[in-house]
């Protein structure tokens, strides 16, 4: 049980009961149920339908105890089941352990369980870690005296492509079901039929296609659900088991990784009740297998005669240093959003104390100087407690959405939030162009906004003091939006929290890994800041100047103003224009590239080193609560590839200016050490004004965001997970499809500056007007090839591309 | 032998019949559907009646007819079919112009229910759950009826047809194949299942003066009280 | 002094078209309403309380008391709910009586209605009784025409709407909860209490629900008065109720009496057990209450009566066996009935009765072993009292008390088949072919 208050907040005194168990006495919380009562002192009652995050059932019937007292000195007459009691005050209850009637039904309930569930243990996945099992050993009567006939069905069924179900080893405890319907809000599995006979369904071709479905697999307490990819892969004995933290949003989950001969075999959500709870998203548990096909790279690569060369470790080095030797500090650092802090501080200080350049952005997406300056007053520099915990959505009287889907872009807020809207009446208030699915499930209301509307639209919410708000990191390209959400939540004494997308952006923010930033919230403009960092790293002196922002710094390669780019994980098309980002990788002199595997950027680049997955290296993911992630190295290999940190120590020893850190819990020190800034932080920047885009006739705004299973490349060669994704489409609303003369699942081409792409049209009655929506990077269609941003004009005609 | 044949492989359980697809559901069934939702202060309240009007168009719960109460109610086809294959008045299969039913829970089964079942097997040569190969007829083994004072008993289309026998069975079947005037003993004139399932499901059929008040069993008592001049205790007696 | 039959729900249901609100109005129907409106909403459940009656649906719980549970200060709308999901092997009362006279229901809701504050009531009528249907939705119709149900009922300031809702064949759906669901389109299966229908029912809001002859009960306790009702019957079993004989009588039937006739004296009245035979045990109140014998044909047919002898008074739905029948084969029917009506939900019903069927299949075919009976009782204690509802209870309560009272024809069951012991045609109303297992 744990309480989460805020930093300086007295823990609210707990209404308290004492009821006894077995004989001893305990003190519990008011409206404690027994059997988490009996957990409390140890008491282990067995159970399967029972689940701590789940609405209580009462239908497995498996955790039955005998109540000699109900506090009033009357017994209740029958067997009770502790998953559904309350405690009341004086309560006696006997378990297993003292009241042998409570053993007969526990026994008696286990021999019903296996009446009809197969004894396929040896094949079965769950088989050593299934409750099932291990209940009827512990809790069982040994041997059956069923001796009819077993229930039976056609199986395998699959429920979705990455999730398949047999029936007959299913016990019917309704926690996939519950689970659909009352966390992630995607009741496309029921229970069907009745009796004997019932049994978790789909409909036909309705697949249980959920964000979240792989944690109805997770907290099934049989083998009745396994995964497409995990399936007869592995015994769960033979695994091992890594605590981590996950890579593919800043959502922070922990993981719970499991890994055989040096791979890895599943993903699980890790427990972490401040964060992540028991759960996770899909993305986060199946795609782990990206840098397992042929194009990871494990060998440095040399560009000679204009082609790219496996090489050696020294001959790589050394061409690297030639490189940067001539440009001098006339070079651009782009560092992606997949760094852990360490490896983002290593490029941090690579950059400033090797190279002597503020030229360093992690943002590999569209940005604004708007934003630049909003995360360096308002972000950097902050700590956990700071701002907005996970804890505090669900204290909240109202969260309002600004450029943000959680169900999209940061799966655990949203079922945090799906929690607080269920069980505590939260209030959410989403700015947006219509109502997703996921604000849908978030009882949200809507207030339709056109992309670039949305401070106007924040104006006239009404905040208090229980709100908070959450902007997501598409507000960098909103107008005004982040400076509105800075002073509307500083009057109102609402709070509000920055949401990024992905893990490595809170933490290199941290690290320094923007032009205007060194570690700890230092600004490059504050010459306090510059002398402090300069003397923990033992160099004269900092460039002073703040650095190019990654736009700016594409801009200059490809203008020929920066000789070399050092390019950590990164895709051009996640850029605003993908077309200058590869025109401009292409133009600058000397490309050094860091990835794990074949990319748009190692194309281009001149000299390649590998580093290592994130299951090869240990190190810290900062959520955007800024709470740190362990990430703990799973495969534990002694040829692992090195990691980004280890490169640049490399190539700063070979440049004569050494790192200073080179191993992960090097660098992690030497970040702690030099600590959050505590001088003065900058003032708040200026808003960038709203200019409403001039949408011509016959045009319209263009909105979009990304859909968490979307063209990503973490989630490649998960084919089963892809199957899963929402298929793309444009949405607009009624008016602008009778307009338009266009009817739901017409083809339309969207035609932009740059060229025209084509997606089936799908009608929302609450979309704003004048406005098409389009996923920003679906398979095969990103928006960067175009260089649109939400807010700019397209045309919108019927017929697909000619 | 009538005993349930215990059955333990289910190939064909979890859904509706996905094999056929045809659906006679059309504009007026939506807004029937619809018009059903808006009677309940809660729209899913209306998805059992809605269901019985799918069947009523359908002659079963089409695939069609899923997708739109899912559709008209706002909720997921699973759920809904979750409800249509908990309740056993909802067929997975064409059910007959006439839909029979032979009680063979315990009372009526020993006192001729097993036996009647047999015989009408035989007459109509199908099994329950099966419908004749022209239509005619869909048979099922039911479940008591509530109308044991009257076993055993048969339902043709969800009317009561008290105290049979195998001959008043092979009438009863002879006559509506003939396409006779059958009326139900507590009840009004058979029409067929598929108007019965439109009725249940809230559109009435103008019948509820037919048949008799009551039947002879149901007045048992009432008879022998008047007979004996027995009655409840006067009001005005008991005030005292 | 009452007398032995006291026909009062049942009185009119002879009458030229007794369902008709010609009739009902005739013999003094919608009488009561002006009488209860007459009263504040307490004073109507007092009365109720004061008239001892209670619920006829089974359990017998106080149905003014339950009524007095609805929260006053709830700030929902408050719901009544009359349970006509009439599904217990045995039990037919309620259909007759909506059959016959569907207007006592609808008097009677407008007043339980006008008691608890309600303003929408609903009657949940199980499918498969089509005209009773069609009956009942021309009497809310009529009713509405004449003024009795709608906007401010008799000038009342009072307004009440009655929806007639179908069922859809499940048994379960007669469990409180479950129809609850049911009555929410959903599957019916029994829901968690607490909450209470009384604090959160229908739409999570304060809900009241009452079997169709409890409410039907109430026009005549407004109108005669509570010392009217609780004059008949025995001192904790109040008023008057209707008995369903059914079964190897000579006349099966209802019979409408003080609670506590003995079912010597229905039989009396009856003619007996049919001729040439005897009887061989008997259900009080349907297949879920235990079965009795001819030991306990004196025992008062109310609830303390038939609790003494380790029954029910459950629906007063006496079904009756002559020494034709084979026990284990009307108990296997009855399993079988459990089986397929078990929800589904929990382990011990789901599991159990499908367990209990193959086990007491071997005893009708003979071919039960040594030990047996042991097994199926003890199968029999692992379900009850560890289900979710009680029809897991009903399910092993009619299996515990065959072999009860019919040990050796269980054990008969090692050697010999039920059809051999008692050929089956011999317990049909008809000439059954000897031999047959029908």
């Amino acid at each position: 049980m744990s309480v989460i208050t805020k930093p300086g907040e007295a823990v609210a005194p707990v209404d308290t009961i004492t009821v006894t168990i077995d004989g001893i006495e305990v003190q519990v919380p008011k409206g404690t149920l027994a059997i988490r009562a009996a957990e409390m002192i140890g008491i282990a009652i067995p159970r399967f339908c029972d689940h701590p995050l789940l609405d209580p059932v009462g239908a497995c019937r498996q955790c039955l105890v005998e109540v000699p007292d109900m506090g009033n000195g009357r017994g209740m007459p029958k067997p009770q089941a502790s998953c559904t009691l309350e405690c009341a005050p004086g309560m006696k209850i006997s378990t297993q352990v003292t009241s042998p009637a409570a053993a007969k039904a526990q026994e008696g309930m286990l021999e019903f369980l296996l009446v009809n569930h197969p004894l396929d243990c040896p094949i079965c996945d769950k088989g050593g870690e299934c409750p099932l099992q291990n209940q009827a050993l512990s809790n069982g009567r040994g041997e059956s005296r069923y001796e009819g006939v077993k229930r039976t069905f056609p199986k395998p069924v699959p429920i979705s492509a990455e999730i398949l179900l047999d029936r007959e080893r299913c016990i019917l405890c309704a926690r996939c079901t519950r689970f659909s319907e009352q966390i992630s809000g995607d009741p496309f599995i029921a229970l069907v039929e009745r009796g004997a006979l019932q049994q978790v369904g789909k409909y036909a071709d309705d697949p249980y296609n959920s964000y979240f479905s792989g944690n109805v697999i997770q907290i099934c307490p049989v083998g009745a659900l396994t995964s497409v990819s995990y399936r007869f892969q592995s015994r769960p004995f033979d695994l091992i088991s890594t605590d981590s933290t996950c890579e593919h949003c800043a959502g922070g989950c922990s993981l719970r990784v499991d890994h055989r001969h040096f791979q890895v075999k599943r993903r699980l959500a890790g427990v972490n009740p401040e964060v992540n709870e028991e759960w996770n998203c899909d993305k986060g548990r199946f795609a782990f297998v990206s840098g397992r096909g042929e194009d990871r790279i494990t060998r440095p690569l040399v560009r000679r005669d204009g082609v790219l060369k496996v090489a050696s470790w020294p001959e790589a080095i050394d061409a690297a240093v030639a490189g940067l030797q001539a440009a001098g500090n006339s070079v651009g650092v782009l560092t992606g959003g997949r760094l852990t802090v360490e490896n983002a501080y290593g490029y941090a200080k690579f950059a400033r104390a090797v190279l002597g350049t503020n030229h360093i952005d992690f943002r590999s997406r569209p940005l604004s100087a708007e934003e630049t300056g909003f995360l360096t007053s308002q972000i950097a520099g902050r700590t956990l407690g700071e701002g907005v915990t996970y804890g505090d959505l669900e204290t909240a009287k109202q969260v309002v959405l600004v450029c943000f889907e959680p169900e999209e872009e940061t799966g655990a807020v949203f079922l945090r939030l799906r929690k607080a809207v269920r069980k505590k009446g939260l209030k959410v208030t989403t700015i947006a162009p219509y109502a997703s699915n996921g604000s849908a499930k978030l009882n949200a209301t809507l207030v339709a906004t056109a992309p670039g509307d949305e401070a106007a639209a924040l104006a006239g919410i009404e905040l208090d003091g229980d709100t908070v708000v959450l902007v997501g990191e598409r507000a960098a390209t909103a107008p005004g939006v982040l400076t509105a959400v800075v002073t509307a939540t500083a009057k109102a004494g609402a709070r509000y929290a920055w949401v990024p997308r992905r893990a490595g952006d809170r933490g290199a923010i941290e690290a320094g890994c923007l032009p205007t930033l060194l570690p700890g919230g230092r600004t490059v403009a504050d010459s306090a800041a510059r002398v402090d960092v300069a003397a923990a790293w033992g160099v004269d002196s900092l460039p002073a100047e703040p650095g190019l922002d990654a736009a700016a710094i594409l801009e200059a390669a490809a203008d020929g103003e920066l000789a070399a780019l050092v390019v950590a994980g990164l895709e051009p098309k996640d850029f605003a224009n993908a077309v200058a980002t590869r025109e401009a990788l292409e133009a600058a002199g000397f490309v050094i590239s860091l990835e794990n595997r074949l990319s748009e950027v190692t194309e281009r680049a001149d000299v390649v080193f590998p580093v290592a997955l994130i299951e090869e290296h240990a190190g810290t993911f900062l959520n955007w609560e800024h709470r740190a992630g362990v990430v703990n190295t799973v495969i534990k290999q002694a040829n692992n590839p090195m990691t980004d940190l280890r490169v640049l120590a490399a190539l700063a020893d070979a440049l004569g200016k050494p790192l200073g850190v080179r191993t992960v819990a090097q660098a992690a020190a030497e970040l702690a050490e030099l600590g959050a800034w505590e001088g003065a932080r900058p003032a708040s920047a200026d808003a960038a004004k709203a200019k409403p885009a001039k949408v011509k006739a016959g045009s319209y705004r263009l909105a979009t965001w990304r859909e968490m299973l979307d063209g990503g490349r973490g989630m490649d060669y998960e084919e089963a997970l892809a199957a899963t994704a929402k298929p793309a489409v444009a949405r607009v609303s009624p008016t602008v499809a009778t307009a338009a003369g266009l009817a739901e699942g017409d083809l339309v081409t969207v035609t932009t500056a740059a060229g025209s792409f084509s997606l089936p049209l799908e009608v929302a009655a609450d979309m704003v007007d004048g406005t098409v929506w389009v996923p920003t990077n679906a398979p095969g269609m990103s928006l960067g090839e175009y260089g649109v941003l939400a807010g700019d004009a397209v045309q919108l005609d019927r017929g697909g591309v000619a | 032998m009538s005993g349930h044949e215990f059955q333990s492989f289910f190939p064909e359980s979890g859904e509706v019949d996905m094999t056929d697809t045809s659906t006679n559901i059309d504009e007026t069934t939506m807004a029937e559907l619809r018009e059903l939702a808006g009677r309940y202060p809660q729209p899913r309240s209306a998805l059992l009646p809605m269901l019985h009007l799918v069947q009523s168009v359908d002659g079963r719960v089409s695939p069609a007819g899923i997708e739109a109460c899912a559709q008209v109610l706002g909720i997921t086809t699973a759920q809904v079919s979750g409800v249509a294959t908990f309740y056993t008045m909802y067929r997975r299969r064409p059910a007959g112009r006439h839909h029979i039913g032979v009680c063979t829970t315990a009372l009526c089964a020993v006192m001729g229910g097993d036996a009647l079942l047999d015989c009408v097997e035989a007459k109509l040569g199908i099994h329950p759950d099966e419908t004749t190969a022209d239509g005619a007829f869909s048979l099922e083994r039911i479940e008591c009826n509530a109308a044991c004072d009257f076993a055993p008993v048969m339902m043709v289309n969800w009317e009561f047809m008290d105290n049979m026998t195998p001959d008043k069975a092979e009438q009863l079947l002879d006559d509506l194949s003939a396409g006779k005037d059958v009326k139900a003993s507590r009840g009004a004139t058979l029409t067929s299942w598929r108007e019965a399932e439109r009725v249940l499901a809230g559109f009435p059929d103008g019948r509820a003066d037919e048949g008799p008040s009551a039947g002879e069993a149901s007045l048992l008592g009432k008879g022998i009280a008047d007979a004996e001049g027995w009655t409840a205790p006067n009001p005005e007696v008991t005030k005292l | 002094m009452t007398d032995l039959l006291t026909p009062v729900l049942s009185a009119n249901w002879g009458d030229e078209k007794s369902w008709d609100i010609a009739a009902y109005t005739a013999s003094g129907g919608y009488a009561a309403i002006d009488k209860a409106f007459a009263m504040t909403p307490d004073e109507v459940t007092n009365l109720v309380k004061d008239a001892g009656l209670r619920g006829r649906g089974g359990a017998g719980f106080p149905t003014g008391m339950k009524w007095s549970f609805v929260p006053k200060d709830n700030p929902n709308p408050k719901y009544l709910v009359v349970n006509g999901d009439e599904s217990e092997p045995g039990t037919c009362k309620d259909i007759p009586l909506l059959m016959a006279s569907p207007h006592t229901l609808v008097e009677g809701m407008i007043i339980a209605s006008y008691a608890i504050g309600c303003h929408t009531a609903f009657v949940y009528i199980r499918g498969e009784v089509l005209h009773v249907i069609r009956r009942m939705r021309h009497a809310v119709e009529q009713a509405y025409a004449a003024g009795h149900l709608g906007k401010n009922i008799h000038g009342s300031g009072y307004d009440l709407d009655i929806i007639v809702h179908a069922g859809a064949g499940a048994y379960i759906c007669g469990e409180e909860t479950a129809l609850l669901d049911s009555l929410e389109g959903r599957r019916g299966q029994p829901r968690l209490r607490p909450p209470f229908p009384a604090v959160a029912g229908l739409y999570a809001s304060p809900t009241v629900i009452n079997n169709v002859e409890s409410i039907a009960s109430v026009p005549c306790i407004v109108a005669n008065g509570a010392a009217w009702f609780s004059s008949m019957g025995t001192e904790k079993s109040k008023g008057m109720t209707i008995y369903s004989l059914s079964g190897h009588v000579a006349r099966p039937g209802q019979f409408e009496a003080p609670l506590g006739i003995t079912l010597r004296e229905l039989l009396d009245l009856s003619g007996g057990i049919r001729a040439g035979h005897e009887l061989k045990f008997w259900t009080p109140g349907g297949s879920s209450t235990p079965i009795l014998t001819g030991e306990h044909l004196d025992v008062p047919l109310d609830y303390e009566g038939m609790a003494s002898v380790g029954s029910m008074l459950g629906t007063k739905a006496l079904q009756i066996f002559d020494e034709t029948v084979s026990v284990v084969r009307t108990t296997l029917r009855w399993v079988e009935f459990y089986k397929h009506e078990s929800c589904g939900k929990c382990t011990p019903c789901r599991e159990g009765s499908w367990w209990l069927v193959q086990l007491l299949k071997k005893f009708e075919d003979g071919v039960a072993e040594e030990g047996d009976v042991d097994k199926l009782l003890d199968v029999c204690d692992n379900i009850g009292g560890k289900s979710f509802c009680a029809l897991a209870d009903g399910a092993v309560a009619c299996v515990t008390s065959a072999v009860r009272h019919f040990r050796p024809e269980f054990e008969a069951g090692y050697h010999t088949p039920a059809y051999e012991l008692f050929p089956y045609g011999r317990s049909a109303l008809f000439e059954v072919a000897e031999g047959s297992h029908a």
